[in-house]
């Protein structure tokens, strides 16, 4: 009889489990989210050294069964089997730092007192050897009295003994007798043993130098730090713009291919329209910001596995402070620069509830990849390509502008929000420094690929029927022999309501029906201002001419200056507001966030237009 | 004297730790790194811009950052 088999990782945070993960299963791997919480479920297929599958779940890193967060809470389920609707993995793998033993093994003996198939992957080998110390597999064996393979996961060293491992406890499960679980301990008689077992394991113990201290010196100085933090953020802003240009120009170019070629292929008509300005002009005006993204995202993913993320939290833990959160929340807030989604997900680290509340409401405020399209759109259409001082370009200034624009929003929000409604005792700052590693390619790749396959499939999905209606809502009824297709259309007519509402603010027509589907996914405001000017160009006979020259033609420097201070603060993501729904458990935070984010957008798209106008520009 | 106010790179042992006027699940988290009574620890950073908050505490082979009201609560003696 066939059945599916599971085993699972677990161990302490900063162990190496996730880079262990990727050598095991490559890229193979599912991310979902557990039912009912936002933890997110990794889950891989390992095969067996018999070719047989199992499958392998990343559980969150734990301290202890006594669980401090949410993410905590999952791990200890899911292990224990009381996680509904989930199996209880057969095998644990139990993941230890081997630089860090004594540490590790205190959660350890929780995992090993179980008493199920449990076998230990003595990983980042290299690193301990590194720090100067000499270790013994074999005692460490002895005294744990389950199998210990070492493994150096980034160099997929020990990956076929720790399958073969795997395989022998999976064996034994069969005629597994049920589990005996060893005599409760307290957690001071588990750190006794753990210190007994890592003395005996540990053969050498050199001074060695310890890298990561040496570069602490300068990462974590007091003054040098934050200038450096600060040095680090501004470049991968700057390089979002610059270094993304030529692969944005080359799919850019590569879409008009497309649609040229469409239109010389196949005749005139409903479906060739549709197809090249629907489809093309709109899902086309996103893909091109594939680059932009995978650049941001790169930034993100090498801080994070190079150990450098943790100190910038550290550095940024005094300014958080200032508004009632906690230098937790800037690893979320940072995800959020890329999307907020996964952003509102890592919020479940922090153990503080109203800091976690807080994090989640101001998340939108930080500039997602989604707003990108928008703000590269408009500034490459409005903002001279000029140079301010030396190599820093005025548009990506313009760009760091809107962030940091973000930033101070969502400061202020968090000042006030920690003052009414979220009100409640200052939340601490407890974490782990994980020791500095050299990211490797090729976990750097499954992330990347990971992020830029949610973003296509976005495009695909979302963006691609979003712009479909667009098209097909602009398109009919079909316009009378002089008058505008826009006008005609049923879409002008929505728009026409919605812009009532944001004409004081400088809105024009376009921009309130790009309003409207942008609430979808904020970039589809790019893809229907292309697909509302390519159906205008049309019926006008007029050549369409590239996107952001249509928009330098047709809108003001107020307005456009307007549209970048809405999209600042704009709730616009139905994804966003449902993730936030789900990890407040109601509708209650969700509206709450909704509304005061509007208010705020329209306040600030509206003085911003009114003081353009002021000073004559 | 106070974990806070121990000199950077002194290395001293944890006598007793306050509990009480700390949240339980800090109380927690911070146990379950090992930063109890009897722990072998050292100030290895302190603060940002001339501030005394955060710090990080060195203990065994792991850096832990604390917040200045956590390293208050642990009555240290230098060793």
């Amino acid at each position: 009889m066939s059945r599916q088999r599971r085993a699972a990782l677990v161990g302490n945070p900063n162990s190496g489990k996730s880079a262990l993960f990727n050598a095991l299963t490559g890229a193979r791997q599912k991310i979902a989210n557990y039912p009912g919480v936002t933890v997110e479920r990794k889950a891989g297929r390992l095969i067996l050294p018999s070719g047989a599958p199992v499958e392998l779940i990343d559980l969150p890193g734990s301290y202890s069964f006594d669980a401090a967060s949410p993410d905590e809470e999952v791990t200890r389920k899911v292990i224990h089997g009381e996680f509904p609707g989930e199996v209880q993995p057969e095998v644990l793998v139990l993941v230890l730092d081997a630089a860090n033993l004594e540490q590790h093994l205190v959660f350890a003996q929780e995992v090993i007192a179980l008493g199920r198939p449990t076998v230990v992957a003595l990983n980042m080998l290299d690193l301990a050897e590194r720090d100067g110390l000499t270790l013994d597999p074999a005692a460490l064996e002895k005294a744990l009295g389950v199998a210990v393979i070492p493994t150096v996961a980034v160099r997929r060293r020990g990956l076929t003994e720790l399958s073969e491992a795997i395989e022998q406890a999976e064996a034994r499960v069969i005629d597994a007798s049920p589990a005996t679980p060893a005599r409760a301990t307290t957690l001071p008689e588990r750190r006794q043993t753990a210190r007994k077992v890592a003395k005996a394991a540990i053969v050498g113990e050199s001074a060695g130098h310890r890298i990561h201290a040496q570069v602490d010196r300068v990462l974590l100085h007091p003054w040098i730090g934050p200038v450096i933090l600060f040095a680090i953020l501004f470049v991968m802003f700057q390089a979002v713009f610059a270094w993304a240009t030529p692969f944005a120009d080359g799919l850019e170019a590569a879409v008009t291919a497309i649609s040229d070629w469409v239109i010389a292929t196949f005749p005139g008509g409903f479906l060739r329209d549709l197809v090249t300005q629907g489809v093309l002009a709109g899902v086309g005006s996103v893909v091109v910001f594939l680059p932009q993204i995978v650049i941001l995202f790169a930034f993100i993913l090498v801080m994070e596995a190079s150990g450098y993320m943790a100190r910038a939290a550290f550095i940024m833990d005094r300014m958080m402070a200032g508004v009632g959160l906690s230098g937790k929340s800037f690893i979320p807030l940072l995800s959020s620069f890329a999307c907020a989604i996964p952003g509102i997900m890592a919020t479940r680290s922090i153990a503080d509830p109203k800091d976690r509340l807080t994090t989640i409401l101001i998340a939108p405020l930080m500039t997602c990849s989604a707003r990108l399209p928008v703000y590269a759109l408009i500034i490459a259409a409005v903002i001279p390509q000029t140079t301010v001082g030396a190599g820093i370009g005025l548009q990506g200034l313009v760009l760091f502008a809107l962030y940091v624009a973000g930033i101070v929003g969502a400061m202020a929000a968090a000042l006030l929000l920690r003052r009414t409604v979220t009100q409640g005792a200052a939340s601490g700052f407890i974490m782990e420094m994980p020791r500095y590693q050299m990211p490797r390619l090729r976990d750097l790749a499954i992330g990347l690929w990971q992020r830029a396959w949610i973003f296509l499939r976005r495009a695909g999905t979302i963006i691609f029927a979003a712009t479909i209606a667009l098209w097909v809502l602009l398109s009919f009824p079909q316009a009378e022999p002089g008058e505008s297709q826009i006008d005609a259309s049923f879409a002008g007519m929505v728009a026409d309501g919605v812009h009532t509402v944001v004409e004081p603010i400088g809105f024009n027509r376009e921009m309130a029906l790009a309003l409207v589907p942008a609430m979808a996914a904020r970039e589809v405001a790019v893809s229907s201002l292309a697909t509302t000017y390519a159906v205008d160009s049309e019926s006008e006979e007029q050549t369409a001419l590239a996107l952001e020259h249509e928009v330098a033609a047709r809108w003001s420097l107020p307005t456009a200056l307007a549209f970048l201070a809405w999209f600042v603060f704009a709730p616009q993501c139905l994804s966003t507001i449902a993730v936030a729904r789900r990890e407040t458990n109601g509708w209650k935070w969700p509206a709450f966030m909704v509304g005061y984010l509007f208010v705020l957008a329209y306040v600030f798209a509206g003085l911003t237009y009114w003081i353009a106008v002021a000073l004559g520009l | 004297m106070t974990l806070d106010q121990l000199d950077r790179g002194q290395r001293a042992t944890v006598l007793s730790v306050d509990w009480a006027i700390l949240a339980p699940e800090d109380a927690k988290r911070l146990q379950a790194m090992g930063l109890d009574q009897g722990a072998h620890v050292a100030v290895a950073h302190r603060g940002v811009f001339g501030g005394v908050d955060p710090l990080t505490v060195t203990i065994g082979r792991m850096t832990v950052a604390v917040r200045r009201v956590h390293a208050a609560a642990m009555t240290v003696e230098a060793i």
